[in-house]
Order: structure tokens, then sequence, then C-alpha cells
């Protein structure tokens, strides 16, 4: 992306992410309260969550490769199954990733 | 919570800028859009080389569960004008907890504000010290930054697999993602992802409630 398509991107995902929030503050509690739309809601966010974790360890391009950041998500795992809080979560993937190719692997 | 969100701020910056995103475009992006999971997933779209649509999109869906929190928080806070403003934008994940886990209604208002503002300051400071640590970073590979935000995600997402339906659909996700990424252009494995879930959330067996209702 250019500079000013990024530009564009971020402030309208910033106006929009806005907007979204207002609308929370505007209508009717209950037109929210339905079941459906609370665990939809939820699920939304799960499926974006997983499928960002996917692209980021196995996507290179359009190619699917295993490369270093699959042990370093692997890794990730092992930590968080641990209760590892967030930022040794993330500290650990990267110093594996970079081991890993410091070695020669990945 | 302090010390968790700077971290977490400073992963974000360094990423973004790892990501091919400038350090004033990263900071708009903690002070406008802010909201960790659609910041993360918007520079994770423009990372793979997505489309402008798809980055907004991402964005856009991962924000929903936000109107869903200012619907909760709007009758506790009763407020108008310019600070209705400033408590929509303070709606997140983290003020939304901490105000609807108080029992009084003056500690409800005031966990919510002390805690939206104290998020927002120490996410844009960190977000910044990341972000110029990224740039001065050089190759991200070698630091193994792109192994990094998987991990970010990876983290996000591991609260929310508690429930069996979510598992399901992470299985899913997992499935739908993993077909489409040679086939689609970036950005929109994921949106199909999203897709899914949308109509497992819609179609999936109604708990009691909702049997009720639809009698």
């Amino acid at each position: 992306m250019t500079t000013t398509v990024l530009w564009v991107t971020v402030l309208a995902a910033s106006l929009l992410s806005f907007g979204l929030k207002l609308a929370g503050h505007l209508i009717p509690e209950h037109w929210l309260a339905t079941e459906r739309v609370q665990r939809t809601s939820t699920l939304v966010t799960v499926a974006l969550l997983v499928s960002l974790v996917v692209v980021q360890t196995f996507a290179d391009g359009q190619a699917l490769v295993v490369d270093a950041r699959v042990p370093a998500l692997a890794v990730a795992a092992i930590a968080l199954a641990l209760r590892a809080p967030f930022i040794l979560v993330v500290v650990l993937a990267a110093a594996t990733a970079a081991g890993l190719r410091a070695l020669g692997w990945g | 919570m302090a010390v968790a969100t700077g971290l977490y701020g400073i992963s974000f910056g360094a990423l973004s800028v790892v990501a091919g995103v400038s350090v004033p475009q990263t900071m708009a992006l903690s002070l406008l859009l802010f909201s960790g999971g659609s910041q993360f997933a918007l520079i994770g779209v423009v990372a793979a080389g997505g489309s402008p649509v798809a980055a907004i999109a991402t964005s856009t869906l991962l924000g929903v569960r936000n109107t869903l929190y200012g619907a909760v928080v709007a009758p506790l806070l009763e407020v108008r004008g310019w600070r209705r403003l400033a408590a929509a934008q303070l709606t997140i994940d983290e003020s939304t907890a901490v105000a609807v886990g108080q029992r009084e209604r003056a500690a409800t208002r005031a966990g919510f504000w002390v805690t939206g503002v104290g998020v927002f300051v120490l996410w844009n400071a960190f977000t910044l010290l990341g972000a110029l640590a990224g740039d001065a970073l050089g190759d991200p590979r070698a630091w193994g930054l792109d192994a990094a935000a998987g991990a970010a995600f990876l983290a996000l997402v591991w609260p929310r697999l508690a429930a069996r339906r979510a598992q399901v659909v992470a299985a899913l996700a997992v499935a739908v993602t993993a077909a489409l990424i040679p086939v689609v252009p970036a950005g929109v494995p994921v949106l199909a992802a999203a897709a899914v879930a949308i109509v497992v959330g819609v179609v999936a067996t109604p708990a009691t409630d909702d049997r009720k209702e639809a009698a």
C-alpha cells in the first residue's frame, strides 16, 4: 500500500471503530441483548483471531509454508497453557524463531 | 493491568512499524482506533499484503464487540454531550470488564473512567516506545518479530476458547483459512472465517431462552 492509501485505511478503520462504539451507547440496550447477537459476536471474534494466527504463522504471500514461525507458535501455546503473561508469550515466540534462524533454519 | 497494557502496547508499536506502517500512522491507530485486537488485525492484513478493504473490514468486524460493550455500560454511566463521546472512545474490553465487575454505581463509573483513561494513556505511550524501537531494529525476521505476531493473536484468542462452540468455530476457522490462503488474495481468508462464524452463530441450535422467544 502507498502512504496515502495506508492513511486512508487507518483513518477509515478508526472512524468505523468509533462509530461502532458510539452506536452501542446510543441504541437501546435490549436491541443487542438477544442471545443470538451476543453469541454471534463472540464467535466472530474467535474466528477472526484464529484465522489471523493461521495467516501469521503459515502464510508466505499466497503459499502455505512451514518455517521457524511454526515452532515459535508451539512455544507460545505451551506458555499460554502454563498461564504465562502476554508479553512473555510474545517474547518467547520471537526468541524461538530468532534462535532457530540464527542456527540456520526457517 | 498497567504492566500488561504497557507491554502489549510495545508489542503493537514494534509489530506495526515492522509491518510497514509508519510511526505517525501507528500512533493514529492507537489514538483514534483504540481497540487492541482491531489494531493488531489491521496491521496483520497490511503485513500480509492484503487490500485496504480487507484490512478495514477485518478491523471493523473485530470492533463489533465494542458495540455490545457500549450498550452494557451506557445505562450505567448515564452521560451526555462530549462526555458520551469520550465514554464511547474509551469503551473497550478492559474498561467494560472493570465497570461491570463493580457492585456500587459510583464504583462502576469510577472503574470505567479510571480504567479507560489509564489504558488509553499507557497504550499510547507504549505504542510510541514500541514503534520507535521497531524502527531501530532493522530486519524483523532476524528478531523473530513475524512469529511474535502469530503468538500475539493466539494470546488474544486463548481465553475465548473455553466454550465448546468456540472450539468448533476455531477449528472451522483454521480449515477455511488454510484452504483459502493459496487461492484468494491476502486478507480474504480471514473474512471468510468470520463469515463462517456468523453462519454458525445465526443458525446454531438456539439455547432455551431463544426458543421461548421464537415460540
